[in-house]
């Protein structure tokens, strides 16, 4: 009996010895760089504008990144930080505008934009083939040996009258 | 005098009418927005003059400060007091110039109860704040500027700003950069409680 207390004593203290190296791993030391740069990379610096936070070299975008790694150590998911910093910073800070109200434009704005503007092209490249297509027939048209009357010019018109006189009169 | 020509005569095969309304009208639109944004951007920050009715907000402070038994203050329950607006984050190099003058104008006044300091803190981290707060001793309400609503309102350019409100809510002075001493602080104010 003395015996099984000894045990049940020794794995009671084993079991704290583990506890406590759980709760040493639950330290910011143990959240990777990478692991940061994944979310700070998802976010920009608004202070310096257009700058990804994982790239920001800023005091400001430091001490954001050990935000990150903070929030990493207790146990935050990704989206739980991404909201806290849209609740601190607003939705600015965030690399992809959320899908929702006025930032929807950004996703159809555009591609509208792109998609009228080759719709555009695609006509102008047509009616410049149309037009070429028109000034080919009418070189022909001026270079083959047609009457007057079909041409329409009153000059030609007379042209081939007095010819025809001409030939009358021989 | 129209000539008949081919160019005349051939059928005009042009875009829809609404196909036309409609890219003219979202053009139009996007003109607009891009003219606002720019507008908005060339107007810089909030000049004295402005009245900050309509820019009305209410922020949190921060564990271990209060307004009046509140842990929120509101800029609509400060008229009938000069305020004085301080804008400022603990990355900012140039705001530690500033912040003994202003705790030291703050302690001043504080007795009197007819001005109030109230510190927004822009873009900032919680843990680097409250170290920055510890550090000056910095008393005056102070709270995190959440979603950067304030900022926007008074379209800051930067930190440190400080905007010094009549008792009407009126912009009167703003100071941008840290100040010098804690006179100016004194002389800004006390021109205001002359008023």
């Amino acid at each position: 009996m003395k015996k099984f207390n000894i045990l049940i004593l020794l794995v009671i203290a084993l079991s704290l010895f583990s506890v406590g190296t759980v709760a040493a791993q639950g330290g910011t030391d143990e959240i990777s760089d990478d692991e940061v740069n994944a979310i700070a990379s998802q976010l920009f610096c608004p202070v310096c504008e257009n700058t990804p936070l994982d790239v920001c070299e800023t005091q400001a975008c430091k001490q954001w990144r050990e935000l990150i790694r903070l929030k990493l150590s207790e146990g935050s998911t990704e989206a739980e930080i991404k909201e806290y910093f849209v609740a601190n910073y607003g939705a600015r800070v965030l690399s992809e505008p959320p899908r929702e109200g006025f930032s929807l434009l950004v996703y159809f704005v555009p591609p509208a934009i792109i998609l009228a503007g080759l719709i555009i092209l695609f006509r102008a490249f047509k009616q410049w083939q149309v037009d070429d297509e028109d000034e080919t027939d009418a070189s022909v048209t001026e270079a083959s040996p047609i009457s007057a009357s079909e041409t329409g010019d009153p000059k030609d018109d007379y042209l081939a009258r007095f010819e025809e006189e001409l030939r009358k009169r021989d | 005098m129209t000539e008949n020509t081919p160019e005349n005569t051939a059928p005009k095969r042009g875009m829809p009418l609404w196909v036309q309304i409609t890219v003219w009208t979202v053009l139009i639109a996007l003109l607009v927005v891009v003219f606002m944004g720019l507008q908005r951007a060339k107007e810089g920050n909030v000049q004295a003059g402005a009245e900050t009715g309509e820019f009305d907000f209410t922020m949190p402070l921060f564990e271990g400060y209060e307004y009046e038994g509140a842990q929120e203050i509101s800029l609509t329950e400060l008229r009938g007091k000069i305020v004085v607006l301080n804008f400022w984050a603990s990355w900012c190099v140039t705001c530690k110039d500033e912040a003994v003058e202003l705790e030291e104008a703050w302690r001043l006044y504080q007795p009197g109860g007819e001005v109030v300091f109230v510190g927004v803190d822009y873009v900032d981290t919680e843990p680097e704040a409250r170290g920055y707060l510890e550090t000056y001793d910095i008393t005056y309400p102070n709270g995190p500027d959440m979603a950067t609503q304030i900022s926007q309102a008074f379209r800051i350019q930067g930190v440190p700003e400080t905007y010094f409100l009549d008792r009407n809510g009126v912009v009167q002075h703003v100071q941008l950069g840290p100040f010098r001493s804690t006179e100016q602080i004194l002389n800004i104010v006390d021109s205001l409680l002359a008023e």
